[in-house]
């Protein structure tokens, strides 16, 4: 490189392949930044400034919680690959906007600090840091995070009604619309409106159409193979059509596209090769659509995923491809030998 | 001489700490401390089986034959849980109540039946006072503090006195259980590293209560008898 001067080897001697892709950590972070994007905009204005507060306590508590664990475990500095960022932005993004400022302060601790330092940093967390941290909200604090009454976009809110049970919690309590009746009913779960984002709900997850244009973003920059997000959605949606529920409802309210699309897909968390991706997102859908149908929380996406990440290494193992011309090892007893 | 009074006595709190270093007895030690009080209660509880059941065993320990040892172990430290369980049971009814079936599953709590083994069958009386009295200390140090940080964060209260506003419930179900004991695991170590030990490793054959039947085999790998 010409502008490093001093002391640069004429000759780099490294070992194949050769040929750099320019990918880079930092530019797929920036990238699930940028397809974030939508969804953070739409949560301001569908929420208002508070969301923007909440989201940049988040971010900030992250990176501060990042930079002085690595500090303290004497490790690299590591804030310029964004991850932290991301996973501030993916916090934020569960939480409900009438959440008190220090709860994403706590969540953040627990994200950066115990899932992924203490795991030994990027791409050693076993689990999704935000997802834990979101978990761990929730049933520490189930008094800010899983009230029954979520608060309402401001362009729904009458002087009366400032909160609203979330669409999924009406969707286990049988008072939403069927698929031939929804057309013609009001705000909340008319079909444009669950689309826009305008129903209760976390800051991130409402609004399914910007979710959409950040996973298609996303896919067409390649940093996720559409693999887990499709099959992901598809099996939640499907088997709770089967099971009777409403399909629209199900794919766009509560975090599925969220989930489905940003935290199903962090690359140290899900299975390497094709099926195992299947594998692995199936299994995503089924225990969502399980606890949604059974389960006595309206939500199970987040637990979803948690358990299927630690599945991912046994899945990982087990879906390992065969090498071209290599025949499968025989299975013999143990006794056989002896 | 003394010297060694005092070191069987105070290698519990830290070097050998059976909970934080020996990963002995973590069954009660997750489930029982989220509070101080149950932390206290189940910690005098075990100190006060093992120092009676150290000095017994030692005082007994040429007479028991090597083939039922384990049997006679537990005779002798379960009438000692009896008795411990009944005058709790009298005088401390809310203990009682909290602890719950740990209180007479200290019968196997492998602190006390590796105790037996490991010392009091192989050292004189008031040696095996001294460790019994020592590692009880260490396990009730541990199950305290643990005890009031999961209080402290879980319900907000110490000693049942509230001091904070909103706690986290988290810290007082089990996977809180688990978050406080891997931390306090990390500060031992770290606290043991800086007084210039080693840190705590797989404990080698001196503290394995099956260190005499297998001679360090387990190790090397040829456990065929």
């Amino acid at each position: 490189m010409p502008n490093e001067s001093n002391a640069s080897p004429l000759l780099t001697v490294s070992s194949s392949p050769h040929f750099h892709g320019g990918d880079s950590t930092r530019g797929v972070m920036i990238d699930v930044l940028l397809a974030l994007l939508p969804a953070g905009v739409m949560s301001v204005v569908l929420f208002g400034p508070r969301s923007l507060l909440l989201i940049a306590v988040s971010v900030l508590s992250c990176l501060f919680f990042e930079a002085v664990t690595r500090r303290l475990l004497h490790r690299s500095f590591t804030l310029g690959d964004c991850s932290a960022a991301v996973t501030g932005v993916l916090l934020a993004f569960n939480l409900p906007v009438s959440a008190p400022w220090w709860l994403p302060v706590i969540g953040a601790f627990v994200a950066i600090v115990v899932v992924k330092q203490f795991f030994g940093g990027l791409g050693q967390n076993f689990v999704n840091p935000a997802l834990v941290g979101r978990i761990t909200l929730m049933v520490s604090f189930p008094a800010y995070m899983t009230m029954p009454q979520w608060p309402s976009p401001r362009l729904l809110q009458s002087a009366d009604a400032v909160s609203a049970a979330t669409p999924l919690a009406e969707l286990a309590n049988g008072t939403v619309p069927s698929l031939s009746q929804m057309t013609t009913v009001a705000a909340p779960y008319n079909p444009l409106s669950m689309l826009l984002g305008l129903r209760p709900g976390s800051l991130g997850e409402t609004c399914a159409a910007a979710l959409l244009i950040g996973g298609l973003y996303l896919c067409l920059r390649r940093v996720i193979s559409p693999v887990i997000p499709l099959t992901f959605a598809a099996t939640t949606v499907g088997i709770t059509w089967l099971a009777g529920q409403n399909p629209y409802y199900n794919l766009t309210a509560g975090g599925l596209l969220l989930g489905a699309i940003f935290m199903a897909t962090d690359y140290a968390t899900c299975p390497i090769s094709r099926n195992g991706k299947l594998l692995y997102a199936f299994g995503c859908g089924l225990i969502t659509a399980v606890i949604r149908l059974f389960g006595n929380m309206p939500e199970g996406v987040s637990v979803a995923i948690v358990l299927m990440n630690i599945l991912t290494p046994h899945i990982d193992r087990l879906t390992l491809p065969r090498p071209f011309g290599v025949e499968k090892a025989r299975r013999g007893r143990k006794g056989e030998q002896a | 001489m003394n010297n060694r009074y005092t070191k069987e006595l105070t290698k519990g709190l830290l070097a050998e700490n059976p909970v934080l270093r020996l990963c002995l007895g973590t069954c009660p030690t997750l489930a029982i401390t989220t509070s101080l009080k149950n932390g206290l209660g189940m910690g005098a509880a075990a100190t006060v089986v093992l120092l009676c059941s150290n000095v017994v065993i030692s005082l007994l320990r040429r007479v028991i034959p090597d083939k039922v040892r384990i049997p006679a172990y537990i005779t002798v430290i379960a009438g000692f849980v009896t008795l411990v369980q009944m005058v709790v049971q009298a005088y401390l009814p809310a203990v009682y109540d909290a602890l719950g079936i740990y209180l007479p599953l200290i019968v196997v709590n492998c602190i006390i039946l590796g105790r037996a083994e490991a010392f009091a069958s192989k050292n004189p009386v008031l040696l095996s006072a001294a460790d019994g009295l020592g590692m009880g200390l260490g396990f009730t140090l541990t199950l305290a503090v643990m005890g009031a940080v999961r209080e402290l964060l879980g319900a907000g209260t110490i000693f049942g006195l509230p001091v904070l506003h909103t706690p986290m419930l988290i810290f007082i179900m089990a996977p809180g259980g688990f978050f406080v004991f891997g931390l306090l695991i990390a500060a031992a170590n770290a606290l043991a590293a800086r007084l210039g030990r080693k840190p705590a490793q797989k404990s080698g054959c001196a503290g394995c209560p099956a260190a005499h039947e297998c001679a360090g085999e387990c190790q090397t790998g040829g456990n065929d008898q």
